[in-house]
């Protein structure tokens, strides 16, 4: 177990509030050193969550947590203190959706990343700062020792979301949890960054988590997928299975949803209605609702979860049988 | 009920016949003053919208692509009218705006949807008072009556939300209540500005299908907006191109699938995420970002990012013209002109 | 039959549909300090209303024998000030006038601040400048300063202390008005309105007012305790109500002398206008969060 990089074990996470939010709903999940993995799903599924819990960012006193995560043997939840903080940004680090917001504005982005550096690797301040140096010219930004001394607002978004990056990897992280960083992002930037952090990934040998909700996004950073639905993970295995043979009605809905190859002005194959709104834990297939396969056993209680191959799950009733594309 | 639907639709009537585009848009042009200092001068212009020309056919979905700071959201509130034009013609259906046309008028043939829907909506309203309300302000009768239809008709059960605010209802809910408030005018040309992109992938396909069905059941023009190709090319007739104020190119929808003939079109495209594990992209088909639209680059405002930039590019602006095989493929670029003195012009160049 | 598949089935809230001012009420209700405090003020206010017929003493008729009594005195349950007048009465009957010019200017330049702001956050351009550096004139002197100078020039009296200090609240409440209302503004379904062609007047009514008043409304009330406060400070410097009116203020300076002899009965007013701008200010912050819709 501890030579796994990830280990997520029955993780429930409900907010309690005026109204409980069912966020995670006994959520298992492993990866290996060094892999990619996508958290695929639609706003609320609990992708974010689980990242924040990871961080271990969630607000205590309104979140109750049952299960457990290990990061590397390390038990994420019996974190506190100096630990905690050790363990964010040293083992562990993530990179926001807006480098806007994630950054701060009074600073410069040099002493941004050699202050982490510095907390984290007890280094002097001139090492540190060659540090961020060296940060700054791995994630390519051109004239990178005149950038140290730039403000935040001074750079544009796609330099912003790279000096993000840069802070994010100067410690070197084991694990890099990225919360849709390239979806405030233009096209053209996007690709930029996701050709970027697939090359850091292979240099630095560290693990991804990439939350995204765009199918094509994930297809091009990681090697496996886990799709989320109602704060549960209903599918996962290998990018190829997925997008070639992806057997849970949902995941199949997104994939039409993506519009890829649809003939122009033909019907799309839409999934009816919206998510389940999480109000209490689920107690039968969350997806049955808006599911065009849907069959009495559904209705009963969860679905089982189905492993057609290593690694490989769906939970759903009628994952043994491919289903033929329409 | 779809039939008493198109009873209560009363458009402008069609004055130019079918063969006089619904829009024509000529030299567009928007600039915004950058303020600033202590006594708040103008240090600079924003060139938002530089010199765009385009029509809309009726019936047709003409697709608005770019990247942000490209000027697409500003030319949509040109359009209505929202943000004043600093210079340009705006012909609906063969009448100048500002002579046979006024603003009102055209607000009644043209109308809008936002791309986010919880503030486009007075959060203070019911949702039947905001459909409603347009309709009455252009003196229709029953403004209430044709809301209801409306909402019956995008999707929402009248009896059950008519009277919800709009927090109380989901992104996908409140989108069907924007198209309804748009509706209600009874418009003949709708502008979709990035109207599905902030929803969630299987609420969008919903939202598609509705766009698709009214269109087809009130005879309606659309202009979609979006900077996701895959559903621009999906719902669209045609796809103009813009790149910081200008537009770069404007094509039937397989013309430019099949062959993008400006380098910034084929870059975008070729920014499209790959969908194919075994294929993934392996160079990014531009670096850096776009150019700040404040001090935009001489000549082709593309150069300064452009694999075939020569002299002439930094020089002379490109002028919008048909491609020689296919007069309705327009593309502003040198290399596709002959006289334009580029080295490679008029060859075929390597995607 | 495209209607069967494009009819959302999305789950609705269950929640049965609630006007706005309703669950501002429904949320006022759940909060006891503040229905405490709006208690206390109400109380304040109709026993000032009502005071005429509540069989109090009269509050002008004096005794030289019986002055400075103290508090608990049979008859004179708070005790008689320093011309022997009966303090309970004077108290209840000082209330009226106290709580008048401590409300009315707050009132009236909630209105004219308000419409001042609406249109120059609204129209924006030449409007807003000439209007807004007009109020920022008035930021330049202290607000104290000002009532008392524009007080002192106009001469005392109930009336001129009420011009004075609607004068001294207009420019905060326009300057709110006006950020809140440019706020609104920028939002889309101002923008959303104007494109079904409205006028600006229609899309200031409709669009506008309803969604900035609240904030507007919550900042005026926080501004009452203050006028109460400056209220009485003009009656305490004698340029505000004359004596013998009761008067919180007024009385307050007026038993400034018997501090030594009886302190707790000349610090009396001072205890009611603690109370009521304390109570004030909390209403208002319960207002604040009542009035808040996305919470």
């Amino acid at each position: 177990m501890s030579d796994k990089l990830l280990d997520i074990r029955n993780l429930t996470i409900r907010f309690r509030g005026k109204r409980t939010v069912h966020a995670i709903n006994d959520v298992s999940l492993s990866m290996e050193q060094g892999e990619t993995l996508a958290l695929l799903g639609e706003s609320g599924s609990g992708k974010s969550v689980t990242l924040k819990a990871l961080l271990g960012l969630l607000p205590p006193k309104r979140t109750d947590i049952e299960g457990s995560m290990h990061v590397n043997g390390t038990d994420v939840l019996s974190l506190s203190g100096k630990a905690l903080q050790r363990y964010r940004g040293g083992e562990v680090s993530m990179v926001f959706q807006e480098p806007a917001l994630a950054l701060d504005p009074v600073y410069t982005v040099g002493h941004q990343i050699a202050e982490a550096v510095m907390r984290h690797k007890g280094v002097s301040k001139s090492d540190a700062m060659s540090v961020a140096h060296d940060m700054l010219e791995r994630v390519r930004i051109p004239s990178a020792r005149r950038r140290l001394s730039n403000y935040p607002h001074e750079l544009s978004g796609g330099m912003r979301q790279r000096v993000m990056i840069a802070l994010a990897l100067a410690c070197r992280p084991k694990l890099l949890l990225a919360d849709e960083p390239t979806t405030a992002l233009d096209a053209t930037v996007q690709i930029q960054i996701l050709l970027l952090l697939r090359e850091l990934q292979k240099d630095f040998g560290m693990g991804v988590i990439f939350v995204t909700h765009d199918i094509g996004v994930a297809v091009e950073i990681s090697e496996r997928v886990a799709v989320m639905y109602a704060g549960q993970i209903v599918e996962e295995g290998t990018t190829r299975e997925i997008i070639r043979d992806g057997r849970h009605p949902y995941t199949r809905g997104l994939l039409a949803a993506n519009l890829h190859d649809v003939a122009r002005g033909e019907r799309l194959n839409a999934i009816p209605g919206a998510p389940p709104a999480l109000e209490t834990r689920p107690e039968n297939c969350s997806f049955a609702p808006r599911c065009p396969l849907v069959e009495p056993a559904c209705r009963a209680g969860l679905p089982p979860m189905r492993t057609p191959a290593p690694r490989r799950r769906v939970a759903c009733v009628r994952a043994e049988t491919p289903i033929a594309a329409e | 009920m779809s039939a008493t639907d198109v009873e209560t639709y009363e458009p402008l009537p069609d004055t130019g016949g079918p063969a006089q585009p619904l829009l024509m848009v000529r030299n567009l042009r928007k600039y915004f003053p950058v303020r600033g200092g202590i006594l708040g001068r103008t240090q600079a212009m924003v060139q938002a919208v530089d010199g765009v020309s385009f029509e809309v056919k009726k019936g047709e979905t003409l697709g608005i692509v770019g990247e942000s700071g490209c000027g697409k959201s500003t030319t949509a509130k040109l359009l209505i009218g929202l943000t004043p034009k600093d210079e340009g013609e705006i012909i609906f259906d063969g009448i100048d705006l500002g002579e046979g046309l006024s603003l009102k008028q055209l607000r009644k043939g043209v109308q809008m949807v936002f791309q986010d829907s919880y503030a486009t909506l007075n959060p203070r309203m019911t949702i039947e008072a905001s459909v409603a309300f347009g309709a009455r302000v252009q003196g229709l009768d029953d403004p209430e009556g044709r809301a209801r239809r409306l909402m019956e008709r995008v999707g929402l059960d009248p009896n059950r939300f008519a009277h919800r605010y709009p927090h109380e209802l989901s992104g996908g809910q409140r989108q069907r209540v924007n198209i309804a408030r748009a509706l209600a005018m009874s418009p003949r040309l709708v502008v979709l500005d990035e109207a599905v992109s902030a929803l969630d992938k299987s609420v969008e396909a919903q939202v598609l299908n509705l766009l698709s069905d009214l269109r087809r059941e009130f005879g309606l023009t659309y202009i979609f907006i979006s900077h996701d190709l895959n559903v621009v090319r999906y719902i669209s007739d045609r796809i103009l191109v813009m790149y910081l104020g200008e537009v770069v190119e404007v094509a039937p929808v397989d013309s430019i699938w099949a062959e993008q003939a400006h380098p910034y079109t084929r870059s975008l495209f070729s920014a499209m995420p790959a969908m194919d594990p075994d294929h993934r992209t392996k160079e990014p088909p531009l670096s850096g970002d776009p150019p700040n639209p404040i001090n935009p680059p001489s000549g082709c405002r593309f150069h300064t990012r452009c694999r075939f930039a020569s002299e002439v590019c930094k020089t002379t602006p490109p002028r919008l013209a048909g491609l020689a095989r296919n007069a309705q493929h327009l593309v502003a670029c040198h290399l596709h002109d002959a006289a334009s003195g580029h080295p490679k012009a008029g060859q075929e160049v390597a995607a | 039959m495209t209607l069967v598949e494009t009819t959302a089935v999305e789950p609705a809230p269950a929640q049965k549909p609630q006007g706005y001012w309703a669950g501002v009420g429904a949320r006022l209700v759940r909060d006891p300090l503040t229905m405490i405090c709006a208690g206390v003020v109400l109380a304040l206010i109709l026993a000032a209303v009502f005071a005429p017929w509540l069989g109090l003493a009269d509050p002008y008729k004096g005794s030289m024998i019986a002055r400075l009594k103290p508090i608990g005195t049979t008859g004179h349950l708070l005790g008689t000030d320093e011309q022997g007048r009966d303090m309970f009465a004077r108290l209840i009957y000082g209330g009226r006038l106290t709580l008048f010019i401590g409300l009315m200017p707050v009132v009236l330049a909630f209105f004219i601040g308000s419409a001042l702001g609406i249109v120059a956050g609204f129209v924006g351009g030449l409007t807003n400048t000439i209007i807004m550096r007009t109020v920022d004139v008035f930021f330049a002197f202290p607000s104290v300063l000002l009532a008392i100078a524009i007080s002192g020039a106009l001469g005392a009296g109930i009336v001129n202390s009420l011009v004075s200090l609607t004068i001294v609240f207009i420019p905060p409440i326009t300057r709110v008005a006006e950020a809140v209302t440019s706020g609104v503004r920028a939002l889309d379904y101002i923008d959303a309105a104007r494109a079904t062609g409205a006028s600006a007047l229609t899309v200031i009514r409709v669009h506008v007012i309803g969604n900035v008043l609240s904030p507007i409304f919550v900042y005026a009330t926080s501004l009452t305790s203050v006028c109460m406060i400056l209220a009485a400070g003009l009656s305490f410097l004698g340029i505000g109500v004359r004596p013998p009116e009761p008067e919180w203020g007024l009385m307050l300076n007026t038993l400034r002398s018997a501090i030594y002899i009886n302190p707790w009965l000349s610090a009396l007013p001072g205890m009611m206008i603690f109370v009521t701008s304390l109570c004030l200010n909390l209403l208002s912050d319960g207002l604040r969060s009542a009035m808040n819709v996305r919470d």
